[in-house]
């Protein structure tokens, strides 16, 4: 099963440093939304300083949305989900590597990004750190509960709206304990550990429950 | 074993009586079970063969969207035998192949795989060759089989094959590093069938595999279906063709009683 595991993941990455644009068009996707972000509240160094981990969540909740519709999709299509059911790995396996290979692509390039869009909001070196690490425990979560959304509305033609708005409401506490964590780093009245370790706590319990949600999702498919 | 692979292929005399005994071992029935009795087998097997498969499928219904497209489709298939389903479009031979791989749950009935190891399920038995072919534009077709050959479990039996040789067995070893997404129509689908060939199972369920094949590859197709049934492999079929093979038994779905 290790290898099959290990040949999955070569495969995703593979195939996603291929086809490219994912990782890529999500960064320039990210680069857009903070750009756009002073032309919409104006140009205050204060204002930005202070709503920056804030915009930076959004941006890469909104980036890390735009790729998640073709993880299923595209396996659905070619015939290779039915052949992923037939393998010896489990499918709540197979589900969490394409998860992992998917966050490598997609989720890692905005986090390294992240720091450098920071400075364009007036960020404090603590403030951008908090952000840094808060979306590397953080996006995690994402990719995984967008796995849901992307596994439900995999025969869906042109789901990806619908997957936004399945997965968008699902992913508010993410949000909430990821700035906060992110603004209590800048220095804040609440400790930077304890909106961190709930944020922690909830990546864990997506990689625990996830992958069983979004493989009964593809099981339910063929009926 | 690998003598019996070569007369098999070369249409000696031998392989004629192993596959008109082959074709004994198959019998089948569509709503009237035991029209035509089983008949036990009678050939001696090698020493160091594996122990026949048997395919017993009875009282298959299946239902989608609230509709019953199977009712209670019986047949039985023995090792080194091939069975092709044909009816009228839409009648549910897709829907058959889906369901022997367990990729759609039965409403009434069993599926069994009998004679291999004991608490082995069919999904993990079976090849399922589909209309897609599950391989990967963006990947070579060698990459491609990589793949499907460690995540399908391949290289455990020494049946499977390198993808080299499975890609030679389809008269495709030169498109080794060429991107799958490059080949034509025909191509890839020889290109998909290899894959049945670098993972050991014994059973392969075809989905009308010879789609877009010209007239050599369907020979070549041909003999390795050969070769798998006189490896003790079986074939389920759903096509409208002929798959250029002797001793088939017919399964024909919505026939009239």
């Amino acid at each position: 099963m290790t290898s099959a595991v290990f040949a999955l993941f070569l495969r995703e990455w593979r195939i996603a440093r291929r086809i490219g644009g994912s990782g890529a068009m999500g960064v320039v996707f990210f680069l857009t939304l903070v750009v756009i972000v002073p032309f919409a509240v104006g140009p205050d160094p204060n204002l930005l300083a202070r709503i920056g981990p804030a915009v930076l969540w959004i941006a890469a909740l909104l980036a890390s949305l735009l790729a998640f519709d073709r993880l299923f999709q595209a396996d659905a299509e070619d015939g290779s989900l039915d052949l992923l059911h037939m393998g010896e790995t489990p499918l709540e396996v197979a589900v969490l590597v394409k998860c992992a290979a998917h966050w490598m692509a997609t989720g890692l390039p905005l986090i390294f990004a992240a720091p450098f869009l920071g400075l364009m909001l007036q960020q404090e070196r603590m403030a951008l750190l908090g952000v840094v690490a808060t979306l590397l425990v953080g996006t995690p979560a994402l990719t995984l509960i967008g796995a849901i959304g992307a596994a439900a509305t995999v025969t869906v033609r042109r789901g990806g709206l619908l997957m936004a708005l399945l997965v968008l409401p699902l992913t508010i506490p993410v949000l909430i304990f990821g700035v906060s964590a992110a603004e209590a780093a800048a220095g804040g009245p609440v400790p930077f550990l304890s909106p961190f370790a709930i944020l922690c706590a909830i990546t864990l319990v997506a990689v625990a429950l996830c992958p069983f949600a979004a493989a009964a999702a593809l099981r339910h498919l063929g009926e | 074993m690998n003598a019996l692979i070569i007369t098999t292929a070369a249409l000696t005399p031998v392989s004629r009586l192993w596959r008109s005994a082959s074709a004994f071992f198959i019998d089948f029935s569509m709503t009237e079970p035991g029209a035509l009795p089983g008949r036990p087998p009678t050939f001696r097997q090698p020493a160091d063969a594996p122990p026949i498969l048997r395919l017993r499928v009875a009282g298959v219904c299946v239902a989608r969207g609230g509709r019953r497209v199977l009712d209670n489709v019986d047949f039985r298939l023995a090792g080194g035998g091939a069975l092709v389903v044909t009816g009228r479009n839409g009648v549910g031979k897709s829907t058959l192949l889906r369901a022997l791989a367990g990729l759609l749950p039965l409403a009434a009935g069993t599926i069994a795989l009998e004679g291999g190891a004991p608490d082995a399920d069919v999904i993990r038995l079976s090849h399922y060759l589909a209309h897609a072919d599950g391989m990967k534009a963006a990947l070579s077709v060698g990459e491609n089989l990589d793949f499907w050959a460690a995540y399908l479990g391949g290289g455990r039996d020494r049946r499977s094959r390198p993808p080299a040789e499975a890609l030679a067995a389809v008269g495709l070893s030169h498109a080794l590093h060429a991107p799958f997404g490059a080949l034509s129509a025909g191509q890839k689908r020889r290109a998909a069938l290899a894959r049945l060939l670098v993972v050991w199972r014994p059973l392969w369920l075809l989905d009308e595999p010879l789609t877009a094949l010209d007239r050599a590859s369907r020979e070549k197709i041909a003999q390795m279906m050969q070769a798998h049934c006189s490896l003790g492999g079986l074939i389920v079929a759903a096509t409208h063709e002929s798959l250029g093979l002797d001793g088939v038994a017919e399964l024909a779905l919505g026939a009239p009683a």
